[in-house]
């Protein structure tokens, strides 16, 4: 392990209302994995801001390579070598690779741009990676995992030294992720520092050789990671001891209430069948673009379907959009929080009164403003949404709160099947833990329960009965607690043999 | 050598947009044909070198607004720029200052407004539909008070007649190398603005800022500094313009180049450049302007109705955007598949 390249001391940083860091300490050495563990709103992705230049911190001092900084732009930050990628993924859409990696440092000879030079040092850094993308690609065209390699040959083609990662793996598949380890581990043996963020404590033990640990804004511990213990991290960065990473509460199997009947919605969603029961929760396990979502989109009437019948207690329901839908009692809290399941400029009140103007408007359309009072605050009540109050923007929120807002507007109406489509990405080990809770009140109410999830000890831990699905299609159906790992990965790596010629 | 000169073309096709470009020079020359087919004139080379001077002004605004469009903004003060610097440069030229004095002021006058549209919607970060159409108010109302809410006279009568002349030949009646000088100084323009866009830093930061803003001011883009050169560049467009239609009138009118911001927004939107930014290629404002101008003059040759040109290109402009919308849908589905 190398010498100490950044080290950040007593750091404070207040936003109007909020003391967001208080007397922060970090310290990262060069050619190691540093991960930087907290819950949702501890403050380590506004620290990593401060040392990548896009806040400037209110107190404290700031070193990097020997050198004191009191306020950095993000261009002297990287001109420094400190590069960050952000979770949500920084790019220009609708330009190139090669344009994205050079974009406000462009090489130019007098006024023109030496655009075949460029795209030649990005072909050789991406090469040096052994990342396979055409420089000349255009980056909204890529998938998210290649957009985010594009981020880190960026990031390198600007020499840096410190590589700040934001839940890197969020959005990636188990390939992708050990795709990105080695470039990892490569970068980490050249010498480079990382700041590593993650929620998902599992993927530590492969890359990760520290951890600093911050909880509601501050400096909590840091150690070496092969001396703590996963108990030890959790209790550290919750507070608390959480007694059950997946509380499970058992329910009898009652009678049938939901069921799809061979479902066909373009090619990642062919041939679906299945039942959901009272009482048990169904869990849908596979590997990234299996065709869930789609499955979920096209049952609540968000996609076109093809063909097939949907039957709720025993009756057949038509669904061609997602009104049908919801009338009938089949509600969906949809992947992406910001893009499809809030609007993230209203307040909470609003988004969570919005699918429920008809229970709570007069006959003239008027909305009943002491019936819409009622409904927040049974909502807030009723999920623990930690907010000041109901007018504040859902963007201000928390993964985690923005989340239980998602789940909250459909819990007002007496729905009958729930769908949740990765209702625990990118939020703390806490919240985590109160999403599981409702799932299971749920259950216990009676409500069919769909839950569709890419952790696989999540799933495992939490549903009644495991469906898989890979390729558009359910290759397997599995009891949770009579299963491993190992049999859910196979079913879900069933792909169709490609037809020979 | 021949090899590479395929690979060169090749590119040039797998640009960005090219497609929309190929699609609107498609339609110019079905339109252009049908026209023809109807009445012969249409093909006439008088009729041309007509076509190709009056097209000039929409290509000019075209390229002003489609600056904007790329960054994501607009500009609604460029019809009233344009009326600003024809009343500018008539009122001082009929005081007897030379043409070039008065277009200089009225220059400096259009640069100013452009400055105040970029720091308004890069700084202070109003929205662009907010900030330009106060400045556009402004501007009208500038243009009428120059010469105290009226018109000007001819600008080639008394002691400037002799420069009033030369300056009305410049930009409009003569020819060079057998075509109006109107059609050269917005090919001119078009190509240092075409040069601007697609081949200097300057011309990728507008892009970049167009498709994410966050992502090029992370990158180290000066952001404002990029907002006030496109709105810079509109400022110019608008201005010469302005001298065209000075020109042509031989006089100041105060509601020159009312609505043309607008036939910039349809020159470019024709031509595929996205009104939400990052994506479009000048050449496509090209064929739009052209598009625009073939329907206007084939629509007055077989003697159709003002009301009638004006609901054809507005159907047009749906039209075109429409195609690209379901040929893009279409695309991403079989991509999808």
């Amino acid at each position: 392990m190398g010498e100490v390249i950044v080290s950040m001391k007593n750091i404070v940083k207040t936003f109007p209302g909020v003391k967001a860091l208080d007397n922060v300490n970090f310290e990262l050495r060069s050619g190691e994995v540093m991960a930087l563990l907290g819950e949702n709103g501890a403050g380590k992705s506004t620290l990593m801001k401060i040392l990548s230049g896009v806040y400037t911190k209110d107190g404290g001092t700031m070193t990097i390579f020997g050198k004191e900084y009191e306020a950095l732009t993000p261009r002297q930050a990287q001109e420094v070598g400190v590069a960050i990628i952000h979770q949500e993924l920084n790019m220009c859409r609708h330009l190139t690779v090669s344009e994205n990696m050079f974009l406000g440092r462009e090489k130019v000879r007098g006024i023109t741009l030496k655009n075949s030079e460029m795209e030649a040092e990005a072909a050789r850094i991406l090469g040096d990676l052994k990342i396979d993308i055409d420089p000349r690609q255009t980056v909204g065209d890529l998938p998210v995992s290649k957009q985010q390699m594009v981020e880190i040959a960026k990031a390198l083609s600007i020499h840096a030294k410190v590589l700040i990662m934001d839940e890197p793996t969020s959005s990636l598949t188990a390939k992708e992720i050990e795709e990105l380890f080695r470039i990892i581990r490569k970068l980490r043996a050249d010498g480079c520092g990382i700041v590593y963020i993650s929620h998902r404590l599992e993927e530590l033990a492969a890359i990760v050789d520290r951890v600093t640990i911050m909880r509601d804004g501050q400096y909590i511990t840091d150690g070496i990671f092969a001396e703590m213990t996963m108990d030890k991290i959790i209790a550290n960065m919750v507070g608390r001891e959480i007694k059950e990473q997946f509380p499970r509460v058992s329910c009898t199997k009652g009678k049938k209430i939901f069921e799809v009947k061979n479902l066909n919605a373009g090619k990642l969603v062919r041939d679906i069948n299945f039942s959901l029961y009272e009482g048990e929760i169904v869990g849908f396990a596979g590997l990234m673009g299996a065709g869930r979502t789609e499955t979920t989109r096209a049952i609540f009437g968000a996609d076109p379907k093809t063909g097939g019948q949907i039957f709720l207690d025993g009756e057949e329901v038509k669904i061609n959009c997602p009104m049908d839908a919801i009338k009938a009692g089949i509600v969906l809290a949809p992947e992406d929080r910001k893009k499809d399941g809030l609007c993230t400029k209203l307040s909470i009140r609003q988004n969570l009164a919005l699918p429920n103007l008809d229970l709570i408007c007069s006959s003239l359309g008027v909305i009943n403003s002491g019936k819409e009072d009622a409904l927040c605050e049974e909502a807030v009540k009723n999920l623990l949404i930690k907010t000041p109050s109901v007018e504040i923007n859902a963007a201000n929120l928390s993964g985690g709160n923005q989340q239980k807002v998602v789940v909250g507007k459909w819990l007002a109406r007496n729905s009958r099947v729930v769908i949740f489509d990765e209702p625990t990405r990118g939020i703390d080990v806490g919240a985590k833990v109160e999403i599981y809770n409702l799932m299971n009140k749920l259950k216990q109410e009676g409500i069919a329960v769909m839950f569709v999830s890419s952790e696989m000890p999540e799933v495992l831990g939490i549903a009644d009965r495991v469906i898989v699905m890979c390729d558009g299609r359910i290759t397997g159906e599995v009891m949770a607690q009579e299963t491993t790992q190992n049999e859910v990965l196979k079913y879900a790596t069933e792909f169709e043999k490609k037809q020979a010629g | 050598m021949n090899e590479k000169k395929q690979s060169t073309m090749k590119r040039l096709l797998a640009t960005r947009g090219m497609g929309a470009v190929l699609t609107a020079f498609a339609g110019l020359i079905i339109i252009y044909i049908a026209f023809g087919i109807i009445d012969r004139n249409v093909f006439s080379g008088q009729n041309v070198m007509n076509l190709l001077r009056s097209m000039s002004k929409y290509l000019l605004i075209g390229v002003g607004q489609s600056y904007l469009l790329i960054t994501g903004n607009i500009d609604l003060s460029i019809g009233s720029m344009v009326g600003m610097s024809a009343m500018i440069s008539a009122t001082l030229m009929t005081m007897g200052i030379t043409p070039v004095v008065a277009m200089m002021v009225a220059m400096i006058c259009c640069l100013l407004c452009g400055v105040v549209n970029g720091v308004l919607v890069g700084k202070f970060k109003l929205p662009p539909f907010i900030a330009t159409l106060g400045t556009m108010f402004v501007t009208r109302g500038a243009a009428y008070m120059v010469n105290n809410n009226r018109n000007t006279d001819a600008i080639a009568t008394g002691i400037g007649k002799e420069a009033g002349d030369s300056f009305q030949n410049f930009f409009y009646y003569g020819k060079t190398f057998g075509i109006f000088n109107t059609f050269w100084i917005a090919l001119i323009l078009f190509l240092v603005f075409f040069f601007l866009l697609s081949k200097t830093r300057t011309g990728r930061h507008i892009y970049a800022i167009g498709s994410n803003v966050d992502a090029a001011k992370l990158s180290g883009v000066n952001v404002v500094y990029t907002t006030i050169k496109a709105y810079l560049v509109s400022a110019v467009c608008a201005c010469v313009v302005g001298f065209i239609l000075c020109a042509q009138a031989g006089m100041g009118n105060m509601e020159a180049g009312n609505m043309y911001e607008m036939y910039g927004v349809a020159a470019g939107v024709i031509g595929g450049i996205s009104p939400l930014g990052g994506t479009g290629l000048l050449l496509g404002t090209f064929a739009g302007a052209a598009v625009w101008q073939t329907l206007e003059n084939g629509l007055n040759m077989i003697g159709a109705q003002v009301g009638i040109q004006r609901l054809v290109i507005g159907i047009i402009v749906v039209f075109s955007v429409l195609l690209d919308v379901v040929v893009r849908s279409g695309s991403f589905k079989k991509k999808a598949q």
